[in-house]
């Protein structure tokens, strides 16, 4: 049974890659993940604040208080070199690259342009395979037009690819007007494939203090359709490549993203709550399901339930929510 | 040899530069100003810098000095070559080992910052009282003057104890020279290896003990053999002062630097000398050389370097035969000795040169002896020239004193403040700064830049403020062609930088600033806008002497920068462009190399944003058009307001105002003794906002009052009717609680003394229901609120404190209607400590009595100008004092015998007094409970009517009882200190004064370092945490001190922080003094040396706890006496991974940022500690005792 795949031009073993979590955090989980399989894996995101704020917090910090007071001049021992949590992820890669023969996927977070997509030459030059750009920006002023939106976006992602030569993903949201349009407008600026969808974690209320707090709930099942339905549309409509992530916990989850169109699938809250060594019966799984639907590769089920294939393209639009509305019964 | 290599460093630095290269063990522990060197090779160890030899040497902190000492004399003894620095106390704890290491003839050098021992006081700066101390012990005493000698006179000190066997002790003076900054010339490691020869190394080593070759040392001897065997060692000391002028000579030939056991300067024939050591040494020879070459006065110095042994020969050599009178200087007070020890030296040397029948002088010179610079007072040419012109006088003055003014014995010479030797060729600059802008680093970069990067010499001097939070810093810069010999401040500028706007409202800046100086201001005010600004006496000042004035906005240039409020890179490059040391191209270009050269390790943002700022200063400074006439409609107001008592107007003020040294003996306490609550008087306006209080949102539960570190937002519950005659924006509103019907309620902040930290906005729970964004505080700046809330403040104080009779202490939310008589402290912004130390003097103040260890909090609650222990309405409040650092405890327990036995005497004297007293009376007074406030009222009360009826008594027996009555009322003893203290040095006191069983209460506040002496790891660091002396992280666990407290039974014990549950901390405070017996609270207190928001600090407890880092509990010796379980475990199983703690603070992070392997190491160690240690917790408090009363 021929499992492997091609994303962006890196040739994996199989369809099933571990995306941005702590078990790709540093080598040890890395390695373990490749013995489970895992066909590639993404690094977790280095973020656009750390690029800047990190030695300004570190210098802030260690400065703070000192020289006020004769016996407490300074309250910290000068290091001869700073390891900043960039230059770690720069040793991660290089460490990986050297240990694992999986490729090696970055990932760089950031909402806004500036000299900290610089940083992605780093990338590049510590060895990495291929680079995943995680555009998280949530507009809130009225004043700013979708259009402006749009082009912050694809500043960011020429920029990028106006610094590095290895293939480039963007992880995107949902939320745009015409989102094939603008998939087709990050096709242009030179991405390689598109990462659907980023995973906006909503913000919850603190009833008893009245306050925002962050939450974070894995994903299940249900949060699949909607790169589902995305990648069946764009497929082929736009010439990239296609990561389905978000709500992927089953060969079957696997196996429905595969057909609409995605050339892989990314990982993450299934790992978290199985164990990396999922991968194994995942990957059983799904040469179970092609044995008994008689597909010989993977190559040959990608896009078969795309829109642009399936016999009735309009289920992926408006016919569907009509029925789907008709159909429920109380 | 190769080409000669010049630094910028301190006299510290110096030192450690030397002692690192030449020694393989390292035993250290702070003590200002001495910490920098152990700090230094610490540092460098942990970087794996090496020895001449090739070898990292073995850097170990101990728990004391003393301890330090015991590991030097066992490593000496086990062969290593050893070391080890302290000062003041710190010296004294290791004499009795000094005294073994130099009977056993053992070579090492103790390196010491001398600093003043505390006698009526304690004092952090420099004498040599330390080293005079110490000077029986049989250590050679090698004392150098600046720092080139320190790091020279080190080295000869290494390599001649080696050759001499006699330990030395190097001394230097404590800030004067352990921090001033000079470029000076290194000395090479292949000098160093030829002045330790590998031969004298192998012989050390020959000596040590060793099972391959055993004998034994240390043997005890007795009265037929001890004395006989003790003259052994005379042989050592005569030969002593030949072999260390052989280095001196040796290092001459090597470097080209010749010193002599006494170095002679001045005239041929000179008939006035002054002998003198160390620092003064520098300002004498520089006088002596002025006068000589100016006047040709026949003036000469001896700089003694070698004082012990003491070399009649060699001192007799340098001489002049012309001598007529020599006056002595002793940096050190002996009191009740003929004179101090460099006299007494320096007049039987003399007699027993004439006892000898040598004819070198004509005749018995005059010789006076004379004390200076104590505790670092300033010793400058016009003093040493005073000291001169005393010897021309036919019976010069004896014994006298110089550089104070002795009104009440007469001894202090009189001397010219204005007389200056300093040359025009150097540029002498002063700034005046924030602590936290940054100033003094900018200074120390400025001093680098020119001193390293130029032909021309720098010298950098730091003077800082007495307080922790908003502090003024000057910075004392020199620069000239010739190295600068200067050890004293700059008191003739020819420039000077005011860096803070609001510093010319509040000091006299341009004091000294000379005719045609410049004075740069950073202001937000351009042209004639600045020119008003300027109060009256600096208007005067700048037409008077013709001062050019520059300014810029350096807020402005910083924040555009990204800087913040950081200016110090912007002021620099002003400094570089206006001062002209450098072309100003080359100049810029020099800031921003070195900007690269400080910033680089630390990030290129760093880098980029500074060399930003120092691009847009350029374009943002100006010169200010002089207007030619006064306009100025205020000025500079004095330092404390006219309603102040007399002592604080008199003493206290002239010091807040920068003139103590003009303070005259006559104004003093003779025994230290000194009043309390004065800081009230001392109005700081250091915070740039205050928190503003809505009364409409406010839910009164207390919590901004019980965590403001400075007492500065109060409560009060009171008739309506005091609101008559309120200001106009005076607040007020409805009290809530159901026992306070019908009254109102007000918080009030008191503007001036606030610091602005933010922690009561911080802890504030209540919020605006329609906008959630506000709470019932908000901070808004401080300025436009300062007046009218000064009045509302001083309103509120008029108000009566709610009668504590009447306060349910066991909640916060009226508990802090209690006074605070712990206020305005010169403590940090934000600090973790003091909220528990108010809440004590809030609790127990009016019969508290403290004892405080040395420490932060012995310097924010004791250190001049003003004291912030208070009394309340009826004039009681603790009594405080601090004894030392290590024996606080045993200080404290003396506190209780010494009241526990007045008390007996006071009762025994009732009972015979019975008849007369009255029986009820009597039996009441001494059987009353006193458990409550109204009972402590009640027997007050008692004591009251007590004292009446004994006026009528004629007896003896009733004249004593009336002076101890008040002893019949309970007394509440406080023994407060911090980790340094409770874990380490204090540890073997702490633990025997809770084992004896008798009623005190300790405090630990618990900031898991030496926080006020910068930071040093205590066995009370966490695992993993970077501190210095713990530079590559801290690898063991914190010690469990609650732990081993409860291990005896019958200890109260708990363990709180406030931030994550502030009633548990009352209820432990209670139950803490309750308690008869000892007790002992161990506090968590968030620190700035932990690297957090100290805006913020509160959500730091809240994390500790949730992860279980801090473990909260009570261990109640009165449960056991009910059957129950005495262990009460207060804290949840932990809920949060430790990582998210340590990833919170700087002081876990910078280990992560700089050896993530080891911080993950340890990160995954204090996990599984954590862990196993709230289950030993758990099991234990679940346990069910059947053995129970």
């Amino acid at each position: 049974m021929e499992l492997t795949t091609n994303y962006m031009g890196l040739s994996l073993k199989s369809p099933l890659v571990a995306s941005a979590s702590p078990l790709t955090e540093d080598l040890k989980g890395i390695k373990k993940l490749e013995d489970a399989g895992a066909a590639a894996v993404v690094l977790p995101s280095i973020f656009e604040e750390q690029l800047r704020s990190e030695q300004k917090d570190l210098f802030y910090h260690t400065t703070q208080g000192t020289y006020s007071y004769y016996e407490s001049l300074t309250y910290f021992p000068e290091m001869d070199e700073y390891r900043f949590v960039t230059e770690q992820y720069l040793e991660l890669i290089r460490k990986a690259k050297e240990s694992v023969s999986i490729p090696i996927i970055a990932s760089l977070n950031g909402a806004t342009s500036g000299g900290w997509v610089e940083f992605a030459k780093k990338i590049e030059q510590a060895g990495a395979d291929a680079l995943e750009l995680n555009i998280y920006f949530i507009p809130t002023d009225p004043d700013e037009t979708s259009e402006e939106v749009e082009s912050s976006y694809l500043e960011i992602v020429e920029a990028v690819r106006a610094t590095v030569k290895i293939p480039l993903a963007v992880k995107l949201s949902p939320f745009f007007s015409n989102f094939a349009n603008f998939a087709k407008k990050v096709e242009q600026a030179g991405a390689n494939a598109l990462v659907l969808f980023n995973r906006f974690y909503q913000p919850d209320i603190d009833l008893e203090n009245l306050i925002v707090r962050p939450s974070i709930h894995l994903s299940t099942s249900h949060a699949n359709r909607l790169p589902m339905r995305w990648i069946a549309i764009l497929k082929n409509k736009v010439n990239l490549d296609f990561a389905a992530t978000s709500g992927i916990h089953t060969s079957d989850d696997v196996i429905k993203m595969l057909l609409v169109g995605a050339n892989v699938t990314m990982l993450c809250s299934a790992l978290l709550k199985n164990g990396v060594y999922y991968l194994l019966q995942l990957e059983r799984e799904i040469v179970e399901w092609m044995q008994e639907h008689q597909y010989d590769s993977v190559k040959q089920m990608i896009g078969v339930m795309s829109q642009e294939k399936t016999p009735n393209p309009s289920e992926y639009e408006r016919v569907q929510y009509i029925k789907a509305i008709s159909s429920y019964k109380i | 040899m190769e080409k000669r290599k010049f630094a910028v460093m301190d006299g510290n630095e110096a030192a450690a530069y030397v002692a690192f290269r030449v020694n393989e063990v390292i035993a250290i522990y702070p003590i200002t100003p001495s910490s920098n060197m152990g700090e230094w090779c610490d540092e460098w160890a942990a970087k794996g810098y090496k020895n001449i030899w090739g070898v990292t040497p073995t850097v170990v902190e101990m728990q004391s000095e003393a301890g330090a000492a015991g590991a030097v004399h066992g490593a000496l003894q086990a062969g290593a070559l050893t070391t080890t620095f302290t000062a003041s106390q710190g010296l004294l704890l290791k004499i009795p080992n000094m005294f073994k290491i130099a009977g056993e003839l053992t070579p090492t050098v103790f390196n010491i910052s001398a600093r003043t021992v505390a006698t009526h006081a304690l004092s952090i700066f420099g004498d040599h009282s330390d080293v005079m101390a110490a000077r029986t012990t049989g250590f050679a005493m090698m004392a150098s003057g600046s720092v080139q000698e320190v790091m020279d006179l080190g080295l000869i000190s290494y390599a001649s104890s080696l050759k001499s066997r006699i330990p030395v002790i190097h001394f230097f003076d404590g800030f004067r020279t352990s921090h001033e900054e000079n470029k000076i010339e290194v000395v090479p490691d292949e000098i160093m290896r030829e002045m330790i020869p590998d031969e004298l190394v192998k012989e050390h080593r020959n000596r040590a003990l060793n099972p391959e070759r055993p004998v034994i040392r240390g043997t005890a001897q007795n009265p037929d053999v001890f004395f006989q065997n003790r003259e052994t060692v005379n042989r050592f000391y005569l030969a002593c002062p030949d072999v260390v002028q052989e280095q001196m000579n040796k290092f001459a030939a090597l470097t080209g630097r010749q010193y002599h056991l006494f170095d002679y300067y001045g005239h041929p024939e000179a008939e006035r000398v002054v002998v003198i050591m160390a620092s003064g040494g520098e300002t004498a020879e520089e006088t002596v050389k002025y006068l000589v070459s100016n006047y040709d006065e026949k003036v000469g110095v001896v700089r003694v370097r070698l004082f012990r042994p003491f070399s009649i020969k060699h001192f007799i050599e340098v001489l002049p035969s012309t001598v007529k009178a020599i006056a002595v200087l002793d940096r050190t007070k002996e009191p009740g000795a003929v004179g101090e020890p460099l006299y007494q030296d320096v007049v039987s040397a003399i007699y027993e040169h004439f006892r000898n029948g040598s004819v070198k002088f004509k005749q018995f010179p005059e010789i006076v002896g004379g004390r200076y610079g104590l505790s670092s007072k300033e010793f400058t040419p016009a003093m040493v020239k005073a000291v001169l012109d005393n010897l021309k006088l036919e019976k010069p003055k004896n014994h006298f004193t110089v550089g104070i003014i002795d009104d009440v014995t007469f001894t202090s010479l009189e001397y010219d403040p204005n007389f200056s030797i300093e040359s025009d060729k150097v540029v002498r600059a002063m700034f005046f700064g924030l602590g936290s802008d940054g100033t003094v680093g900018a200074n120390k970069n400025s001093v680098k830049i020119i001193g390293e990067h130029t032909n021309l010499y720098a010298q950098g001097y730091y003077v800082y403020d007495s307080k922790k939070a908003g502090t003024l810093t000057v910075s004392h810069l020199r620069f000239g062609p010739q190295p600068i010999r200067a050890p004293y401040l700059i008191s003739q500028a020819n420039f000077v930088a005011c860096h803070q706007t609001v510093f010319i409202e509040k000091y006299h800046l341009l004091d000294t600033l000379i005719k045609g100086g410049t004075f740069l201001i950073n202001a937000p005010f351009e042209g004639e806008e600045l020119w008003n600004f300027f109060p009256k006496s600096v208007q005067e000042q700048i037409l008077e002497k013709n001062i050019r004035v520059f300014y810029i906005d350096a807020q402005k240039v910083a924040e555009s920068s990204g800087m913040g409020r950081r200016i110090n890179t912007v002021m620099q490059t002003c400094f570089f462009a206006i001062s002209g040391i450098l072309p100003k191209d080359d100049a810029i270009q020099a800031i921003k190399d070195s900007i690269v050269r400080t910033y680089g390790k630390k990030g290129e943002e760093i880098v980029r944003m500074n060399i930003q700022a120092v691009e847009n200063t350029l374009d943002n400074l100006k010169e200010l058009q002089v207007p030619q006439r006064i306009t100025a409609t205020y000025d500079i107001r004095p330092p404390v307001p006219d309603y102040a008592p007399e002592f604080v107007k008199k003493v206290e003020g002239p010091i807040i105002a920068g003139r103590g040294d003009w303070l005259p003996v006559s104004v003093f306490p003779v025994d230290g003794t000194w009043p309390t609550a004065t800081t009230q008087y001392e109005k700081r306006n250091i915070a740039l906002e205050i928190p503003v209080w809505d009364e409409n949102i406010c839910i009164q539960c207390g919590k901004c009052a019980f965590v403001c570190p400075h007492a500065t937002i109060r409560i009060k519950v009171y008739e309506p009717k005091y609101l008559e005659n309120a200001p106009m924006t005076f607040k007020s509103t409805n009290a809530r609680d159901k026992e306070f019907a019908g009254l109102k309620y007000t918080i009030q902040v008191a503007p001036e003394d606030c610091t602005g930290c933010g922690v009561c906005v911080e802890v504030c729970p209540a919020k605006d229901k329609t906008n959630p964004r506000r709470k019932a505080l908000n901070m808004e700046p401080q300025l436009p609120l300062r007046q009218q809330e000064a009045e509302n403040w001083d309103f509120f104080l008029r108000i009566p404190d709610f009668e504590r009779t009447k306060i349910k202490v066991s909640s916060i939310r009226q508990q802090q209607l209690q006074r605070p008589l712990f206020e305005f402290s010169g403590a940090c912004a934000g600090c973790g400590e003091t909220p528990y130390v108010k809440l004590l003097s809030q609790l127990f103040g009016d019969r508290a009595i403290i004892a405080n260890a040395t420490g932060c909090s012995s310097i924010y609650g004791g250190n001049l100008p003003t004291t912030p222990w208070a009394k309340d309405e009826n004039g009681r409040g603790p009594a405080w004092s601090n004894s030392l650092f290590e024996d606080n405890a045993e200080f404290g327990f003396g506190f209780r015998l010494a009241i526990d036995k007045q008390k007996e005497i006071a009762i025994n004297l009732l009972k015979s007094l019975a008849p007369q007293i009255g029986e009820q009376l009597v039996e009441e007074l001494i059987n009353a409970p006193q458990k409550t406030e109204a009972d402590i009222y009640e027997q007050r009360e008692r004591v009251r009517v007590l004292q009446q009826k004994l006026k009528d008594i004629q007896t003896p027996e009733a004249r004593k009882l009336e002076t101890i009555a008040d002893y019949l009322v309970k007394k509440s003893v406080w023994i407060v200190g911090g980790d340094g203290w409770a874990y380490d040095i204090g540890y073997g006191g702490l633990d025997h004064v809770i084992a004896m069983g008798k009623d005190v209460n300790l405090l630990v506040l618990d900031t898991e370092v030496y926080s006020n002496t910068g930071g040093q790891a205590s066995k009370s660091t966490p695992i993993g945490a970077v501190a210095k002396f713990a530079a590559n992280g801290r690898p063991a666990f914190k010690k469990d001190l609650g732990w081993m407290a409860m291990s005896y039974g019958n200890v109260y014990v708990a363990t709180v922080a406030f931030g994550a549950k502030d009633e548990h901390t009352l209820k432990a405070f209670l139950e803490a003094e309750a308690y008869e017996g000892p007790s002992i609270i161990i506090a968590y207190s968030h620190c700035i040396a932990h690297g957090i928001d100290m805006s913020a600090p509160l959500k730091q407890h809240k994390l500790a706890v949730d992860t279980g880092q801090w473990i909260l509990y009570r261990y109640n010796p009165e449960l056991s006496k009910e059957g129950k379980n005495p262990l009460i475990l207060d804290s949840k199983e932990p809920s949060v991974p430790i990582s998210q703690y340590m990833t919170s603070e700087i002081r876990f992070r910078m280990l992560a940022q700089s050896k993530p392997e080891l911080a993950k190491f340890l990160q995954e160690q204090a996990q599984l500690h954590v862990k196993r240690r709230y289950e030993m917790f758990k099991h234990l408090s679940e346990l069910k005792l059947n053995s129970n009363e």
